[in-house]
């Protein structure tokens, strides 16, 4: 199966009531796909005229208690960055997929991870935060998406996964998980369906009043503090007795874990961090193993982003070094092995 | 006794902010007569803008959504997609509605969805301080025109009836006004309209609203509906544009 479309059977799978899209590659056997999965189900489909009104369709239908999501690729996520803030800010449950393409600007289709950044770092306007998964394979692509649904429920926040254009359009096979009933979705006590037999309800983000944003602010910093507590996911390979630990994710993340294995076979200490969720950040894990002698190497295909979380993670106690290549370029085994060769010397 | 008036159980027992003479609390009252007459109250889900009227959620005793600037029809159509038995409506200004929210008015309005959009053109920018709108009209001087609207550097006033007018998925178009009471009486009556073909899938109904905003047009209240009557509605004459 194509990553791009285990993503939506995920989504399907998960209750997806409602996918708006736009086309843009290297995400457009998303809609395609979605257009006649969603119909077939009967539910809803509908290509938007644009990433901004796809997003605050997605809005709409999360503020109607319904599961919702959109998928795009960079220059689009982009667009869809208003009603990202809009929906952290009113707490409104929705699934993002980006299919990360080079950029800046339109840059070009192929995969990337240039949008770290925009995706851990906010996005949009705001002081928010967004559950950012990161998907390293065609498994992965269909598991996270199922659970992004009930990780976006649970906490009433957008959920973004961020994947490229390479996990995407690859083929793999994959298992499709026996999956609890999703009949029984959450109970919302929020949701707008018409005020019967109840006080009227609002959805907003607007908090004019004296000091009633602030007030609203702590409380979503509660929740993020629960969310990084709860929900702060990796996968750690043969680090404990690492001389060279790699930090990769996604795609990267293998190449990674092939340059590590290969550099096991030939005697050097090499391990991996994999963060499964980019925000909130394995930083524990990190801090836990950073100490002198050891020393990091972030793997990614950007000019450095992640690096900066490691970094700040690692707090000087050991180096971090960096081995990427930017413009939708894929960072080989041969050059991560190189690099590591180079630390240990 | 008869009760012959009264306030209508889908406004809220609230003193509004809007300014002295401002057009937008009249237009409330009859978005909330209205609802209460079809018996839609507790099945009705607004979308409030950005602009003026984004504190109608404080109005109107009925489930309410903000929306960011323009997107309410994109936001009503998520919400009415998912739910087809409940009744959507916007309210939005000019800015909202013919500046920044062009694609999203002119799409919605295309695909046919069957939702209801109240339309307030005031000819000027009201929550922001009196700038230029899409619709103010040549000459008339805001806070970003003050040398007076100049076609030549600021283009046309739009006519969003006239423009929505070509499009095959529209059902109703009607532009009316609230200056005088026989006009408020013709403004209900084509608000109700556009509920009602929601409520029998009709499609996209859009009702503008010429309204008066004295305070950024620098007048008293009533030079204010006075202009309307006699200026106003020389750029946008009134009358249905689309009736299927």
């Amino acid at each position: 199966m194509k990553g791009n479309i285990a993503l939506c059977e995920g989504a399907i799978a998960a209750g997806c009531a409602a996918y708006f899209g736009y086309p843009i590659t290297p995400q457009n056997e998303v809609p395609a796909h979605m257009s006649k999965r969603m119909v077939e189900l009967g539910r809803v489909f509908l290509q938007a005229e644009s990433e901004l009104a796809a997003i605050n369709m997605v809005l709409g239908a999360s503020a109607a208690g319904k599961r919702a999501m959109t998928s795009s690729s960079s220059p689009g996520i982009s667009l869809k960055q208003e009603g990202i803030s809009y929906m952290a800010g009113c707490e409104l449950p929705c699934v993002i997929a980006n299919i990360q393409r080079g950029g800046p600007g339109l840059g070009n289709i192929a995969g990337s991870q240039a949008d770290y950044f925009q995706s851990t770092k906010g996005g949009g306007h705001g002081d928010y935060r967004l559950i950012v998964l990161a998907p390293y394979s065609v498994q992965e692509m269909y598991n996270m998406a199922y659970m992004a649904f009930d990780l976006a429920d649970k906490y009433r926040n957008p959920v973004l996964i961020l994947s490229d254009g390479i996990v995407g359009q690859m083929m793999e096979p994959i298992e499709i998980p026996e999956t609890k009933d999703k009949k029984e979705l959450p109970h919302k006590d929020w949701i707008l369906d018409g005020a019967k037999g109840r006080q009227p309800r609002l959805i907003r983000s607007l908090l004019m009043e004296e000091g009633a944003l602030e007030k609203h602010n702590w409380h979503l910093k509660k929740k993020y503090d629960e969310i990084t507590k709860n929900e702060t996911r990796f996968e750690a390979f043969k680090t404990e007795d690492a001389d060279v630990i790699l930090v990769a994710f996604g795609i990267s993340a293998r190449v990674a874990k092939a340059a590590a294995k290969q550099a096991r076979k030939e005697g050097i200490k090499a391990g991996l961090i994999r963060p499964i969720t980019l925000w909130p950040f394995p930083s524990e894990a990190i801090a836990r193993l950073a100490a002198p002698g050891k020393k990091f190497l972030v793997v990614e295909m950007n000019l450095g982003q992640m690096v900066e979380d490691v970094q700040l993670a690692a707090c000087g106690k050991s180096p971090v070094e960096f081995v990427g290549r930017p413009g939708g370029t894929p960072v080989n085994e041969k050059e991560v092995l190189d690099k590591i060769k180079l630390l240990i010397k | 006794m008869k009760k012959i008036y009264g306030k209508p159980e889908a406004l809220k027992d609230t003193a509004h902010i809007y300014c002295p003479g401002c057009g937008h609390g009249i237009i409330h009252r009859l978005v909330a007569e209205v609802i209460d007459e079809l018996g839609v109250r507790e099945k009705t889900i607004a979308v409030a803008p950005v602009g003026c009227a984004v504190f109608a959620y404080d109005y109107f005793n009925f489930d309410v959504t903000e929306a960011p600037h323009g997107r309410p029809p994109a936001v009503a159509t998520g919400i009415k997609r998912v739910m087809p038995d409940k009744v959507v409506f916007t309210y939005q200004g000019d800015g909202d509605l013919a500046a920044i929210g062009t694609a999203e008015t002119v799409h919605a309005a295309n695909r046919g969805e069957n939702i209801t959009v109240i339309f307030v053109n005031n000819a000027i920018y009201g929550m922001t301080g009196g700038q230029m709108a899409p619709t103010t009209l040549i000459g008339q001087k805001t806070a970003t025109t003050p040398f007076g609207r100049d076609p030549k550097r600021e283009g046309y006033p739009l006519h969003v009836c006239e423009l929505l007018s070509s499009l095959e998925g529209v059902a109703y178009l009607e532009r009316v006004a609230v200056f005088n009471p026989a006009n408020v009486i013709k403004a209900k009556r084509a608000i109700k309209k556009g509920f009602q073909n929601q409520l029998d899938l009709k499609g996209f109904s859009l009702i503008e609203v010429l309204s008066q905003c004295p305070v950024d047009w620098g007048m008293t209240p009533t030079d204010a509906v006075k202009w309307v009557e006699e200026i106003f509605v020389k750029t946008f004459p009134l009358g249905v544009f689309k009736d299927k």
